[in-house]
């Protein structure tokens, strides 16, 4: 072997450059280990050393904000503001779920300690993801993330839905990912190398190969593993079953944290690389945009169940992101990044809600078992409120300001009918978020009505999601200015 | 002080909302009270308003103020951009004015969780206040946005046997169209950009100097018109007004019918004429026949009514369709004349809703077969709602004449003639229905035994109906107070309207408002 190429790629490691995935990746794994010392079914002190690590990775991800970026590993990863506002969504998501699972946990009797350290492995994934500046980093995170996800996914083992969810998106998963991985090795089989940019360069120089069938090809398999992680139709079918059989905290998770990865991955591979293309996916994804949003919405009207219903909205939500991927112009991509912000708090908030709100088993998650729950149970129904108005996009909250951000950048960029589909399906979700509160305020409690007990982590990470989407509502100029900061 | 009054008065309910949220719950009285309390500080605290005479020789706005909200550099710019010409002064006094007797109407209709009907009301105030006042689009956006929440629960908690159907169908209504103003909004702020005019956020008086292509217009002015339109109600979109009016609690229905409707009509004059006169002109007939449509068809619905409160739902839509027929005809009578009106149907609906709320108080029901002879029972109460009776209908000396005296004078001077016509037939409609309805309830026998021993209107209840009164005889016989407020503005708005054309129109002499009321 030679040495000199050993000498250069160790002088290229820049610890840096990865130091928010590596803080939680070490923390992990000493969780991890503490858990196997830890009595049985004791998984509280576990879950803070997780925060704890979370919190580090979020001083290592803020204390670089805007400083000068850092490269490493050859080329192969980069902290810069757009990972770093990435992590900091992928933080808080981790932040909240954890705050709202030790005691859903131990209701549902899975005390798995386990379960910390694997959110913080999927959260180094997301992390890796979106600071991937080379094909194979950004596969390596994806691996990460899913795995751990694979396993969360399937955490109740003696649960059939949760069996199912697991295996479903284990298969369908790992199949996905075979798409991805081949088109890499055609993109790879065209220009001769994985790095982002160069690929991008080797373009400008080869504008042939542009139109050259394998990477056409290689740009489809590509998209199609993306849009399997982002929940984008047509490979949403995994979604609600999956998002309706994982334990509910993984189910808000898995929505935000890694959806937000593979929009970080995606947009940096179609942008850096594949940029010469642009005419060809803006077309594809304004077809895919408006077919996800659509089939979310309507579909969504249907269900009685909360959390399918969530499950489907979150569908939606992918499509209304996916509309600024279409615009292509700066407005739009800091419009995304500040959405899945937005999307982040809203979404978990109302998740959370949801953690307490369930009985052991969560066969009372439906709109039925929901009828009076606001006055029941003021606190969680004002919560619920608020998160569901952010999820319909009303002012003043961030679903609002978010989806003003990406709407903006899809009318800047000329695709005016975009917008007004874009519009037209928020006005039909409307009308699901409503009959949740419907059920919540406007209709006699159920007889058997059981107060919930309020359980601290859940409670704080309710409190902490409200004020993500009133603050990201009401002043939205700070965090937008950071996601404008944020464009590589 | 005075340059920061209308942010105070705007957010000052916000205020008083939160201090009622820590409130104890069930203190009913101490709730109740403390929120009447909060509405009359915010009406007094809006009077100087009324009394500055600025108002009387200038169009300009004024008690501006400008913070900058957001500012993302190159991608938008909103700001907090507030201020009042004589178009919104009478809106937001009318909102100040009207919301102290909306809380004091429901010391008795209101007895389940008040505190979250006091603190929905204050909400309520507080967006109305802020969707008139504002001067920066994407301000207005969020507050028009905002008061849907607090109405929708109102009538999805408070409301009838119906509420849960209307509440969510007042909510789709409404934020559909609102949904594609949205779109145009953010478009116009681009089209602004890239046509490299000098502008300040989503400011509307720098968007009022720009100009645009007529086909741009058009789309524009279709998505904003049909925003405006819903909120209304014009006819055929005025279906949710029957069913949120009639299954809204009293409150509810008095504040959707007094302020809430006014915010399609005041859009109407304030966003999609001068922003768009040219699509303006070219949609004026259609606009103005369905102004008329919603004239006589609102007002033959209203006649065929059982229930006396669906009966003044659909009075709402006839009166409404005055508004805008006046606001059309784009002359100074006619927008005088639909202002006027605004505050006149303010008055006189929000007063047949209250009348309503004694009548169901008393007998909890509202079908006018239920009732006949009242006048012999409840003398007092007969007198006042044969005032209000005639103000709506628009008899000579109440408010009601002026408004569409204005509105018809108006639209015979403009090309609008025909459709005054037509519209002239409303005036007899409303008589009819009005007139017959309180024949049916007031005059006669009393045959149904349960009417025999109804109490008369109590001090509370006089109360409420003095302030109202007073407006009926006040704007009936000297409007001259209102309408010279309002003057500068409508004449800017005629100006802006007509001098942006590219065709040359010719000026038709017209004869000065205040000549016409001395």
């Amino acid at each position: 072997m030679d040495t000199s190429l050993v000498q250069q790629a160790i002088d290229n490691v820049n610890f840096a450059a990865i130091m928010p995935a590596l803080i939680l990746c070490v923390v992990g794994m000493a969780a991890l280990l503490i858990g196997v010392f830890s009595k049985r079914g004791r998984t509280f002190h576990i879950s803070l050393i997780c925060l704890f690590g979370l919190v580090a990775a979020g001083v290592a991800t803020v204390g670089g904000w805007n400083q000068p970026y850092q490269f490493g590993f050859s080329g192969h990863v980069a902290l810069d503001n757009f990972a770093r506002f990435f992590n900091m969504t992928f933080i808080i998501g981790s932040i909240l779920t954890i705050l709202m699972s030790d005691d859903y946990l131990k209701r549902e009797g899975y005390p798995i300690s386990e379960y910390y350290p694997l959110i913080l492995f999927t959260t180094a994934g997301a992390m890796l993801m979106a600071s991937g500046t080379d094909m194979m980093t950004i596969f390596l995170g994806l691996e990460v993330l899913s795995v751990s996800l694979y396993v969360l996914a399937g955490l109740f083992r003696n649960q059939v839905r949760s069996n199912e969810a697991g295996l479903k998106y284990f298969l369908l998963g790992a199949f996905s990912t075979g798409f991805l991985l081949y088109g890499i090795a055609l993109i790879y089989g065209v220009t001769g190398t994985t790095n982002l940019t160069d690929i991008g360069n080797y373009f400008i120089y080869h504008p042939a190969l542009l139109t050259n069938p394998m990477t056409i090809a290689g740009m489809l398999l590509l998209s199609v593993g993306f849009l399997f992680k982002i929940g984008a139709a047509p490979f949403h079918m995994w979604a609600p079953d999956v998002y309706q059989g994982a334990p509910t905290p993984i189910t808000a998770f898995m929505s935000a944290g890694p959806k937000a990865a593979a929009f970080a991955a995606f947009l940096r591979i179609l942008l850096l690389a594949l940029g010469g293309l642009e005419n060809d996916w803006t077309s594809l994804l304004w077809v895919l945009a408006v077919a996800t949003m659509t089939i979310g919405n309507v579909i969504a009207i249907s269900q009685t169940d909360i959390k399918r219903m969530l499950a489907y909205s979150s569908i939606s939500h992918a499509g209304y992101a996916l509309v600024g991927i279409v615009a292509a112009n700066e407005i739009g991509i800091s419009g995304i990044m500040f959405y899945m912000l937005a999307y982040t708090f809203m979404n978990l908030g109302a998740f959370a809600v949801l953690t307490l709100a369930g009985k052991k088993g969560e066969n009372n998650l439906t709109l039925d078992g929901f009828a009076g729950f606001g006055f029941k149970q003021p606190f969680l129904g004002v919560a619920m409120t608020i998160f569901l108005f952010s999820l319909m996009g009303l002012p003043p909250t961030a679903g609002f300001a978010g989806k003003f951000y990406i709407f903006a950048g899809a009318v800047k960029a000329g695709y005016l009918w975009l917008a007004v589909i874009g519009v037209l399906n928020s006005a039909v979700s409307l009308y699901y978020y409503l009959r949740v509160m419907v059920y919540m305020y406007f209709r006699d409690p159920n007889e058997e009505f059981e107060w919930v007990a309020l359980k601290t982590g859940a409670v704080i990470s309710i409190i902490l999601a409200i004020i993500g989407v009133l603050y990201l509502g009401i002043l939205p100029g700070g965090v937008m200015e950071m996601a404008k900061l944020g464009l590589f | 002080m005075t340059e920061h009054l209308l942010s105070l008065l705007t957010f000052l309910p916000l205020v008083g909302m939160i201090v009622v949220l820590f409130l104890p719950r069930d203190n009913g009285p101490l709730l109740k009270g403390c929120t009447l309390v909060v509405t009359l500080i915010v009406f007094l605290a809006s009077l100087p308003l009324a009394f500055n005479d600025v108002f009387k020789t200038s169009a300009e706005m004024q008690y501006v103020e400008f913070v900058k909200w957001i500012n993302i550099g190159d991608y938008f710019q909103m700001n907090y951009f507030v201020g009042i010409d004589g178009i919104s002064l009478w809106l937001v006094m009318l909102t100040t004015f009207i919301m102290p007797i909306a809380v004091l109407s429901t010391w008795n209709a209101v007895d389940k969780n008040i505190k979250g009907f006091m603190a929905l009301s204050l909400m309520l105030e507080t967006a109305m206040l802020g969707a008139f006042i504002s001067l920066d689009l994407f301000l207005f956006y969020i507050f028009w946005e905002l008061m849907l929440i607090p109405m929708y629960f109102m009538i999805g908690i408070w409301g009838g046997k119906n509420r849960i159907y209307a509440a969510v169908k007042f909510f789709i209504y409404t934020a559909v169209g609102s949904l594609l103003m949205l779109v145009a909004i953010i478009y116009i702020y681009y089209h602004a950009v890239q046509s490299g005019i000098n502008i300040d956020g989503f400011s509307i008086l720098d968007f009022y100097n720009m100009s645009m292509e007529p086909e741009l217009q058009t789309l524009l002015f279709l998505a904003f018109a049909l925003s405006f339109a819903i909120k209304v109600p014009m006819f055929p979109v005025h279906t949710w007004l029957a069913d949120a009016h009639t299954e809204a609690p009293t409150a509810g229905s008095v504040i959707l019918a007094a302020i809430l409707l006014k915010m399609g009509t005041y859009g109407y004059v304030r966003f999609a004429i001068p922003l768009f006169p040219e699509a303006t002109q070219q949609f004026l007939p259609y606009l103005a026949l369905l102004a008329v449509i919603g004239i006589i068809y609102g007002a033959l619905v209203a006649m065929m009514q059982e229930d006396v409160k669906k009966l003044v739902a659909y009075s709402s839509v006839s009166h409404l369709g005055f508004v805008m027929l006046g606001i059309f005809a784009l002359n100074i009578q006619g927008l005088a004349g639909g202002m006027l009106q605004m505050i006149n149907h303010g008055i006189s609906t929000g007063a047949l809703f209250l009348i309503v709320g004694f009548i169901y108080e008393r007998r909890h029901t509202r079908a006018i077969a239920d009732f006949g002879g009242l006048a012999k029972v409840m003398p007092v109460f007969a007198t006042v709602f044969m005032i209000i009776t005639f103000s709506s209908i628009g008899l000579p000396g109440t408010n009601g004449f002026v408004g569409e005296f204005l509105i018809l004078m108006g639209a015979f001077a403009s090309e609008l003639r025909w459709f005054a016509v037509f519209a002239t037939t409303g005036v007899i409609f409303a008589a009819v229905y009005m007139l017959w309805m309180f024949q049916r309830v007031m005059f006669g026998k009393v045959t149904n035994p349960a009417n025999e021993k109804l109490d008369d209107l109590s001090m509370r209840e006089m109360a409420l109906m003095l302030p109202l009164l007073l407006f009926v005889f006040w704007i009936g016989i000297y409007p001259n107070v209102f309408l010279e407020k309002m003057n500068p503005s409508l004449e800017n708005l005629i100006k802006q309207s007509t001098s942006k054309q590219h065709v040359a129109v010719v000026e038709v002499e017209q004869p000065s408002l205040l000549t016409l009321n001395k």
